[in-house]
């Protein structure tokens, strides 16, 4: 347990680019993931700030609409395919579930770099398409447009998007079994931190979602290339029948991409406020009811599509249940918080971002689960504001959160506080200044997707362009001194912040076996009342 | 990859990862079953939109299913069944340690594959030559029906659609399109698993050549069976759906 860089780890137990792109080395995948998951979100970014830039004066100055089109259709693919539905799990759930559960590995190490692989060529069949002209669907592909009308190329990126979800496919299901079959001895179900738990439930919906957009992404791709008809009205084929089929999984891809960043807030706030994580059992359970009741809801997209007023109705009243286990984890992180021992490190201030971004976007789920007013804004900006705070408050946060409260354990280096506190402050301001003003937006009537709007709406709409800067802004300084610490950032200890885990009981950065003995385990998760808080000197910056 | 394996230690029966040989074991089939529950999913979006126009168009899906050979599709499946017992007989030799039974077996199970893939293949190009291919040549007719199949003693037809109606008989051609759009993804798809499953057959044979599987190191063989049982009863489920349901009406 030296902890010191100098010892041998897995960072330095191999050296060359062979050692890394044939790693079968959970931590290394991790990290190439990291690398990949990162420049997709730059290059998701770059195209949201076009979109801005664009949204920035009523007339389409900058870009025709086809253009336009092209660009939020690339933000929409790029952001949710290649970086928020894989972002957490394949980087943090990656590196810490073996280490979780006391593991030397994932179950399936070698399928493990092969869902990295398949990411990869995913990622260059979505890219490549941008090079030949890109898609101007919007990233829900829908028919018949996609299927039968537009000239653009569905079929690169339809392919890309296949093989990226049988990447998402081997990560969830080695999850599983790893989590069911590689627990050290001791380690029951109910003594697994809760991050485990959220990925436990993530995978679920991956392995049940994963393979009907699979599917549908094949009948699209089989509709426009061979002419078989599935979705095409000319043949007697429905269109609704794709949106069925692509918000089966779709809507579930939120909790893809939520249950994990739930999972990094509950190890972060239960670390940082020093305290059990109030009703852990509760917040375990309260996982596997978000993935159960998530894949029935999905026919809250499609209110306005020839959908029955009985059918919207069921589907209005299981959206608001979905409600109920997320307010539980609401409710015991903020339990958890009273009373306890805060001290407000960056990874902390990440995960109150989360709480506030995660409340906002809940809440006003509600009201777009209730009918009516879901037919007063379907399609308006207030829609586009509701899932960015969801998705993209809720996951970046806890995404930006974890990758600091583990960065000790991934790089062995501590990041600059000061730095770190400061980013997440700009991250919260900068990220409440471009989308709060689209909820306002939107209910005065602002449609999405459109590249023009009337004069009425500039003054909102430059509110939030200006606060998309800032956002970058807030995104690109921890890209800096990231990458700055990993050479010159103070050495960090095994356990810098005092944490309970079993990833916190070996070295920083670890050994490629992870452990020097297989641990066992003797009590739950989270009793921070039996380990000492560190001191400060140990992680100021 | 050499490197890491290295770290567990002296060679074992295990990968490094692992604590024991059942604990691998244990952890193998598991990963198939999940990875079978994905399958299901996926073939159920064609399930399901299989179900969803058969409710909208029962004319047009009933004459066309008249259309597939019910003969070539009746064999296809007990020579399918029978790749299973063969399957299943491979895995209790892999089980029992008999090295000549378990190629025997993986190889009888390849050749029924193979003439499964066979008769697909027939089956395909006499849709071809029946211009039952989706498409803009499509075009269902009495000619290129089956010699039992007569139009005057068809209740289908008889009931429902009166082919003299020219608007009813471009709706018959349709969602007849339809129909035989979902017969090539399903029984595609269920074909592509198949080769995929010989190929997996393939490994094992060369496995089995060199003894690689021993009693308690048997487990490819039995997640491969496992595989190729599952894509049996996809098959199982394919041919009444598209051959058999209402044939007899």
């Amino acid at each position: 347990m030296s902890g010191t860089p100098a010892g041998r780890h897995y960072l330095n137990s191999a050296y060359g680019i062979r050692s890394w792109l044939l790693t079968v080395d959970h931590k290394r995948i991790a990290l190439l993931y990291l690398t990949s998951v990162t420049l997709m979100f730059m290059l998701g970014g770059v195209f949201a700030a076009l979109v801005r830039l664009e949204l920035l004066t009523p007339a389409g100055d900058f870009f025709h609409a086809d253009t336009y089109n092209k660009m939020f259709t690339m933000h929409g693919i790029v952001m949710v395919f290649f970086f928020l539905i894989p972002g957490i799990p394949a980087v943090l759930g990656n590196f810490l579930i073996p280490m979780m559960v006391g593991a030397r590995d994932l179950a399936f190490p070698r399928l493990n770099l092969l869902s990295w692989y398949l990411f990869t060529i995913g990622a260059v069949f979505t890219l490549f398409n941008i090079v030949i002209g890109g898609v101007d669907t919007g990233w829900t592909f829908y028919t018949p447009y996609s299927s039968a009308y537009t000239t653009t190329n569905i079929v690169p990126v339809a392919l890309g998007i296949f093989i990226s979800g049988f990447s998402s496919i081997l990560t969830g299901l080695n999850f599983i079994v790893t989590i069911h079959k590689m627990r050290a001895p001791g380690l029951t179900w109910f003594r697994l931190p809760l991050f485990v738990w959220a990925h436990y439930a993530y995978s679920i919906i991956v392995i049940l979602g994963t393979p009907v957009i699979a599917i549908t992404i094949v009948l699209l791709a089989l509709e426009r290339v061979f002419h078989l008809g599935f979705f095409d009205p000319a043949l007697g084929g429905d269109p609704v029948l794709f949106q069925h089929f692509f918000w089966f999984y779709s809507h579930p891809a939120v909790y893809i991409m939520i249950l994990p960043a739930m999972g990094v807030i509950s190890e972060i706030i239960a670390c940082f406020s020093r305290k059990r994580v109030f009703g852990y059992s509760f917040v375990a359970a309260s996982s596997l009811a978000i993935a159960l009741l998530g894949f029935l809801v999905w026919g809250h997209h499609m209110f306005v599509s020839s959908q029955s007023v009985f059918a919207g109705l069921i589907f209005s009243i299981l959206s608001f249940l979905v409600a109920i286990p997320s307010a539980v984890k609401v409710f015991n992180w903020t339990s958890t918080l009273y009373r306890g021992s805060i001290s407000f490190q960056t990874p902390m201030l990440y995960a109150f971002g989360f709480l506030g971004l995660f409340t906002i976007g809940g809440l006003t789920g509600l009201m777009l689960a209730t009918l009516g007013i879901d037919v007063h804004v379907h399609d308006t900006y207030f829609i586009v504001a509701h899932f960015h705070y969801i998705m993209v408050g809720g996951t970046v946060m806890a995404y930006l959160g974890g990758l600091h409260y583990w960065w000790p354990k991934i790089t062995g280096r501590m990041y600059p506080e000061w730095w770190g506190r400061l980013s997440a402050l700009i991250v919260f301001i900068g990220f409440n200044l471009t989308f709060f003003p689209q909820f306002i937006v939107g209910y005065l009537g602002m449609p999405r997707r459109y590249y023009a709007y009337p004069p009425e709406f500039q003054v909102l709409n430059v509110m939030s362009t200006a606060g998309a800067s800032i956002l970058g802004v807030g995104y690109l300084i921890p890209l800096v001194y990231m990458i700055w610490s990993m050479r010159y950032g103070k050495a960090a200890t095994a356990n810098p912040f005092g944490a309970t885990g079993l990833e916190w009981q070996t070295s920083s950065p670890p050994a490629t076996e992870n452990f020097a003995e297989p641990p066992i385990v003797t009590e739950e998760a989270y009793a921070y009342d039996r380990i000492p808080v560190p001191e400060r000197g140990v992680y100021a910056g | 990859m050499p490197a890491e394996a290295r770290v567990a230690g002296p060679k074992t029966a295990h990968a490094h990862q692992f604590e024991d040989a059942g604990q691998q074991r244990e952890a193998v089939t598991l990963g198939m079953w999940v990875f079978l529950v994905t399958e299901i999913l996926f073939f159920g979006g064609l399930f399901l939109a299989y179900a969803v126009y058969r409710w909208s168009f029962p004319a047009a899906f009933t004459l066309a299913s008249r259309h597939l050979d019910v003969l070539l599709g009746g064999v296809n499946t007990v020579v399918l069944i029978g790749s299973s017992l063969t399957m299943a007989f491979a895995v209790h030799a892999a089980q029992t340690g008999r090295r000549r039974a378990l190629s025997l077996f993986l190889l009888l199970t390849m050749l029924l594959g193979g003439v499964f893939l066979g008769i697909k293949a027939v089956e395909y190009h006499a849709k071809f030559v029946e211009r039952l291919i989706p498409g803009a040549s499509f075009m269902m007719s009495e000619e290129n029906a089956p010699a039992h199949f007569d139009p005057a003693t068809d209740p289908a037809i008889a009931a429902g659609v009166p082919s003299v109606d020219p608007g009813a008989e471009a709706d018959l051609q349709r969602h007849a399109q339809i129909f035989f759009s979902l017969y090539f993804a399903m029984t595609g798809m269920h074909a592509l698993h198949m080769v995929i499953g010989l190929g997996l057959l393939t490994w094992l044979l060369f496995g089995a050549a060199r003894g690689r599987f021993r009693p308690g190191a048997d487990a490819p063989v039995e997640i491969v069976g496992l595989y190729w049982h599952f894509v049996d009863i996809i098959w199982i489920f394919l041919f009444p759906l598209l051959y058999l349901i209402g044939r007899h009406a």
